[in-house]
């Protein structure tokens, strides 16, 4: 029973960390530019599918370095072209106009590599449990939280040691005067986007090793990361690491005792959040 | 009826006469009358999620879940409860609208953005228990195994079943009822303070107006609305599965109230009477229809963001 407990609280942990990840990147867009982007489960896939089409010519490694990047110059261009044109306006445009692209992203992902599930192989000495008595404890699963605890050190290192982190944050709290002191706003908005979004091509790398390459992959990892940011409290980095890593967690301790609960148990936490502690969990007081 | 009068009525009275004439002239267009039953029941959602988004100024994202609750509520009434058309109706309604007013509470004190966001993650929860409640929902497959019924009137008996034209117009009395309450609504002194709140939250708020409570009974309207409608598209299809409440379906009603004009009553009409059209065209013609909706959001918010209608009142006005 222990192991069974323990089994589904590190992938819980897993799929936490997934969930944060991305959370994180859409938490950054939206503070600095009030924009949800909806897109971000499509980006996450193309990361993934990105990775999967250069393995063969750079390896499983180069894959890992190439494809977020990849990934998020291509948010760089759709925030040139698109999403900027919309800052401003009622947040409401810049909605539809990110779901538009989401559908386009999932059909467009379908027309290029098809709708089957895809193999996607991992190294294989990365893959042979650690431990007889844990199974469960496979390389690659330690090794994917290696890497979001570095994306996610790295994001921190940024944010506050870094001279465009400080802009960030910053304009997160008032983005005109900062503006006002010589920044160049359009190319701040337009590097965050880009950071967002190689966050969550770096999940899509990640993730397809973990859940498989499928189209339909970002559609489904979006919700639990709107989720996390609602649990842990808009505005909060640190909060939504916390509430991706705690639904994570709950959904997978759900797994054991209530099966068909698994995903809804993480909208039930929502619920009491929003009932308790309207804000979240490190939320400001105020900010919404 | 001073001319003026008549200048403000000519809307209604073209779409009224439009809607009721529907049947006579949909054919000579290409199309059947299904088509315009869902036309109008999708309608009657994108006008009730306009009542809060055009009219209250308030953002959500979330009103399939609604709008699936009253077609789940109609399909499992008629299915497990009581063999009657408008019964299933009525318990439909009441589903959504329970629910909108017990999940309203929770949200109303929420803004913007995070307003859409809360709203889209909550209908999520009512799109996984339809999924995973296998035995009684029907789970992915979805509610089979029931029709809507023809109605007995006592004196006479109307075949809504077989006869689509029937079903059309009983659709179209229905929608009239609901958009009847929803436009006197607009025109109460309530409505009117609706819209105070719309402009200036703030303002509003100094003049005393409780807007938290407002804003609770305006969505608990909507809610209620929009399952009315959800409850015509189960009975449309005889048919509910888990989409009709996934948040895709959210999106679709929103770019139908924003195609057709957030600001005028009419234009959610006019933007579902496309929407429809064009996903049923583009369905039939290629495989890759969702990149053809997908590419057809960007293409409104980046050039026709104000609706259809809106853009013709700015010419009529210039």
């Amino acid at each position: 029973m222990t192991q069974v407990v323990l089994f589904n609280v590190f992938n819980g942990l897993i799929v936490g960390a997934f969930y944060a990840l991305m959370a994180l990147g859409l938490s950054l867009i939206m503070n600095l530019s009030g924009v949800i982007n909806f897109a971000h489960g499509g980006f996450l896939a193309i990361g993934g599918y990105l990775a999967f089409t250069l393995m063969p010519y750079v390896g499983f490694w180069g894959g890992l370095v190439l494809a977020p990047i990849l990934t998020a110059v291509l948010g760089l261009i759709v925030e040139r072209v698109l999403v900027r044109r919309l800052y401003g306006r009622d947040p409401l445009y810049s909605l539809l106009l990110t779901f538009g692209l989401a559908f386009m992203f999932e059909d467009g992902t379908r027309f290029i590599w098809g709708a089957q599930s895809l193999p996607y192989q991992v190294p294989g000495w990365l893959l042979s449990p650690l431990s007889s008595d844990y199974f469960f404890l496979t390389g690659y699963r330690l090794f994917m939280v290696v890497i979001v605890a570095l994306a996610v050190a790295g994001l921190f290192y940024i944010l506050n040691r870094t001279r465009l982190g400080m802009r960030i944050r910053a304009g997160t709290l008032d983005l005109e005067t900062v503006s006002v002191l010589g920044v160049n706003v359009r190319v701040l908005r337009n590097m965050n986007f880009g950071l967002g979004i190689y966050l969550a091509g770096l999940a899509g790398v990640l993730a397809v090793g973990q859940l498989g390459l499928q189209p339909t992959i970002g559609s489904s990892l979006i919700m639990p990361s709107f989720v996390a940011i609602i649990v842990g409290g808009l505005g909060s980095l640190p909060g939504t690491l916390l509430g991706g890593l705690l639904i994570g967690v709950a959904s997978g301790v759900t797994t054991v005792f209530f099966p068909s609960a698994t995903e809804a148990v993480m909208y039930v936490m929502m619920a009491a959040v929003l009932l308790v502690r309207p804000r979240g969990l490190l939320g400001e007081e105020g900010r919404f | 009826m001073g001319s003026n009068d008549l200048q403000k009525q000519a809307p209604n009275i073209v779409v009224w006469v439009l809607l009721l004439a529907l049947p006579l002239w949909l054919p000579y267009v290409g199309g059947y009358m299904e088509l315009g039953s869902r036309v109008v029941v999708l309608a009657l959602a994108a006008m009730a999620l306009n009542f809060l988004l055009g009219y209250t100024g308030v953002l959500s994202f979330g009103h399939a879940a609604y709008f699936g609750l009253g077609a789940y509520g109609a399909g499992m009434t008629i299915r497990y409860l009581v063999p009657s058309t408008g019964v299933g109706l009525l318990v439909g309604t009441l589903v959504g609208a329970v629910a909108g007013a017990i999940i309203g509470p929770m949200i109303i004190r929420l803004r913007g953005v995070y307003f859409a966001m809360v709203t889209i993650a909550f209908a999520q929860v009512f799109y996984f228990i339809a999924f995973r409640w296998n035995s009684v929902t029907g789970g992915d497959d979805g509610l089979t195994g029931w029709t809507r019924l023809p109605i007995h009137l006592g004196f006479t008996t109307i075949d809504i079943l077989h006869n689509p034209v029937a079903f059309y117009f009983l659709v179209l009395a229905v929608f009239a009822v609901a958009v009847g309450v929803m436009a006197w609504l607009l025109r109460s002194p309530f409505g009117r303070t609706l819209i105070a709140i719309r402009e200036n939250e703030r303002r509003a708020r100094f003049l005393g107006i409780p807007v938290d409570q407002h804003i609770w009974i305006s969505w608990t309207i909507s809610c209620a609305v929009v399952s009315v409608a959800g409850a015509l598209y189960a009975l449309l299809n005889n048919f509910v599965d888990p989409r009709a409440l996934y948040w895709t379906q959210s999106g679709d009603f929103v770019i139908m109230a924003v195609l057709g004009g957030m600001r005028s009553f009419w234009g959610p009409l006019i933007g579902a009477a496309i929407f429809v059209v064009l996903q049923d065209y583009l369905s039939s013609q290629t495989e890759n229809w969702m990149s053809f909706v997908g590419l057809f959001f960007v293409l409104v918010v980046m050039f026709f963001p104000r609706g259809i209608l809106g853009i013709i009142r700015r010419k009529v006005a210039s």
